[in-house]
């Protein structure tokens, strides 16, 4: 795989995707250290907002330790190099919130949907791309759930609401290099020139480095990664370890590799709650389908009612749960629970 | 017995599900006309069929119409953008206003829980909320109806083919209204409504779920025997309504899991958000028809 000299933008996800296996209880002075950090390792840009996206405080998501205005104004305010996004989930938030984190400072913005509703977001991309300089990303979750041919249409209505920037999202961790490939090469064929791509992985199947590097060899100039992989499931791409690959592969990020080292050495592992790690439940993600964030959900509803937490999320990826239906697991679970005669 | 004489405005799914409900159950109301703005939508060719008048020419060819005279009730099933028009014009000619769009000009209403409030405000116009408040709000005011309810948020997850161009270029209005009425109606001090569109095939019938957070323990006996009196009676008018699983009772959280399947009148029973929808409507209008004919409700004009 020849990507020598080409350029990318990397985008760090640890304190949002990073929020979902930290309970959404990173404190805004932990954000301000990371936040520094990435300045000073010249991460281009990074995302803060609950895990779930703008307004995902809630029962179904979880309570996080500081609202998304606080962690937004804190970081805007310390951040000189580092642009700062948000990730907002029609359904979830709203226009309102939207307008709170441009206030804020955020430079971009990613409005995401189920692979196959996309129209559900014309509303926010279209409002997003009239505010001067906001960065506009439109970001398809569970991509692998439909074929080629039907996400890029999807990716089309986001670029004719007006988004400058349109992302292949692979939530479950469960696709494989080929499926990235083809995915991001049809996208780079059917999109106008000026439309960037970028691909979020989740390192479910240890997937997370190859896939990324799959999606700029196809046309990808932004991939997103955590650093030490503090995100849903198994984590995102290990941010550090991909930029160490991207300077052997003469990619240029712009990214200081040690200092990148050392944030996910000295900072974000020792945050952590838990080893980020593909255990048996992260691999069922990637394995089955099941959108990341549902892990510790279906660990904790599974020690609620005694059942296994593999079988919670293989049922979840039968019945084609998507992104957000939190909702479903305890529900399953009952459901579950009761046909074992334990509840 | 006589009955009173509705109009419909909006020939799609919505307008033409509420029409044949009309038609097919209603022992109070009949249809006075449907109307639409597309000459070529199903929703008019099938009234025309059934020899109902219509117009596809929107309010303005509604007031046109010779027969609206005699209708004293409309159903307006467009979208909250065209509704403040509509609202107006009804409101001009004296007509009971039933809100199914999330415009919420009117108060809101929700049959088992406060309809009558409603009708004794003589508010000419009433709002429907959403199709997600019309499934959880009865719950979350069954927790509230037994103790203070400090927090109430519920998630609703509709297929894919259940949610309509309307509801998916507006879906802020969805969150936001349910989101009010959850406060308002339910009772709760503080409400958030959460929607997700689940594309799996064969469709999904629409989930409901409801978080309650009590502000002290919750009674767990009194809570459930509450939630089951409120089912019955949403049941009334949505047999499809169903609780599936608790209520699960966790500090002081109350959590609820239901189902709601349509009765298929004409959109199928998957779509149960567009049915309790309707049926809500219905059945509201119903018990503004029997206040209209008994000669006991005199609407307020000044008011909504």
């Amino acid at each position: 795989m020849d990507l020598k000299g080409k350029n990318i933008t990397v985008h760090d996800m640890c304190l949002r995707d990073g929020m979902h296996p930290m309970r959404h209880q990173i404190t805004v002075e932990q954000m301000v250290a990371v936040a520094k950090a990435m300045d000073e390792a010249r991460v281009p840009l990074i995302e803060v907002t609950h895990g779930d996206g703008l307004g995902g405080k809630s029962v179904n998501y979880g309570f996080p330790a500081a609202s998304d205005e606080e962690y937004l104004r804190a970081v805007c305010s310390v951040v000189e190099f580092t642009k700062v996004s948000a990730l907002l989930l029609p359904g979830i938030g709203t226009v309102d919130h939207l307008k709170m984190a441009v206030d804020c400072g955020i430079s971009t913005i990613r409005v995401a949907t189920h692979c196959t509703e996309a129209d559900v977001s014309e509303q926010h991309i279209g409002m997003a791309s009239q505010i001067d300089g906001l960065d506009t990303v439109g970001f398809l979750m569970m991509a692998h759930m439909i074929p080629a041919e039907e996400l890029v249409e999807q990716l089309k209505l986001m670029e004719s609401y007006g988004a400058n920037c349109v992302y292949i999202t692979d939530s479950a961790g469960y696709m494989l290099p080929d499926d990235v490939t083809d995915r991001v090469k049809l996208a780079r064929q059917e999109l106008k020139p000026e439309t960037e791509i970028g691909f979020h992985g989740h390192h479910n199947l240890a997937m997370g480095i190859a896939n990324s590097l799959a999606a700029v060899e196809a046309g990808a100039s932004r991939i997103d990664g955590s650093m030490a992989g503090l995100g849903a499931g198994a984590g995102n791409t290990p941010l550090e370890v991909f930029i160490a690959v991207c300077e052997r592969m003469g990619v240029e990020t712009g990214v200081d590799l040690f200092k990148a080292m050392d944030i996910a050495e000295d900072l974000i592992v020792p945050m952590m709650e838990q080893p980020i790690r593909i255990d048996r439940d992260a691999l069922t993600l990637g394995y089955a389908g099941v959108y990341s964030s549902f892990l510790l959900f279906a660990k904790r509803s599974a020690e609620k009612y005694n059942l296994s937490s593999r079988d919670i999320l293989v049922e979840l990826g039968r019945r084609k749960t998507v992104g957000g239906q939190e909702d479903m697991i305890e529900d399953l679970a009952l459901d579950m629970a009761r046909e074992a005669g334990t509840l | 017995m006589s009955k009173i004489k509705c109009a419909i405005i909006g020939s799609g799914n919505i307008g033409t599900d509420l029409m044949i409900k009309v038609m097919r159950t209603s022992k109070l109301l009949e249809m006075g006309a449907l109307v639409g703005i597309d000459p070529e939508s199903d929703g008019l060719a099938r009234a025309r069929k059934w020899g109902i008048p219509v117009t596809d020419q929107g309010i303005d060819g509604l007031v046109a119409m010779p027969e609206f005279a005699d209708i004293s009730l409309v159903f307006d099933a467009t979208s909250a953008k065209a509704h403040a028009r509509h609202a107006a014009v009804c409101k001009e000619h004296g007509k009971q206003m039933i809100d199914l769009t999330p415009a919420a000009i009117g108060p809101f209403c929700v049959p088992t829980v406060n309809l009558d409030e409603a009708v004794a405000a003589r508010a000419m116009n009433v709002n429907m909320v959403t199709c997600g408040g019309q499934a959880t709000i009865p719950l979350v005011y069954a927790v509230s109806r037994i103790q203070e309810v400090s927090y109430a948020e519920i998630v609703a997850t509709v297929s894919s083919k259940s949610a309509g161009p309307g509801t998916r270029k507006n879906i802020d209005e969805f969150t936001r209204t349910t989101a009010e009425g959850i406060r308002r109606v339910g009772g709760a001090e503080e409400g958030k409504a959460i929607i997700i569109i689940n594309p799996a095939e064969p469709p999904l019938i629409m989930r409901d779920t409801i978080h309650c957070l009590t502000r002290q323990t919750p009674d767990q006996q009194a809570i459930t025997d509450s939630v089951h009196e409120m089912i019955a009676e949403v049941q009334q008018y949505v047999p499809g309504y169903t609780l599936k699983n608790g209520p699960v009772f966790d500090g002081t959280r109350v959590s609820i899991y239901m189902e709601v399947e349509g009765k298929g009148d004409f959109l199928p029973k998957y779509a149960g958000n567009l049915d309790i929808m309707t049926a809500a409507g219905l059945r509201t209008a119903e018990i503004y028809a029997e206040q209209i004919l008994s000669g006991s409700f005199s609407p307020d004009v000044s008011a909504a």
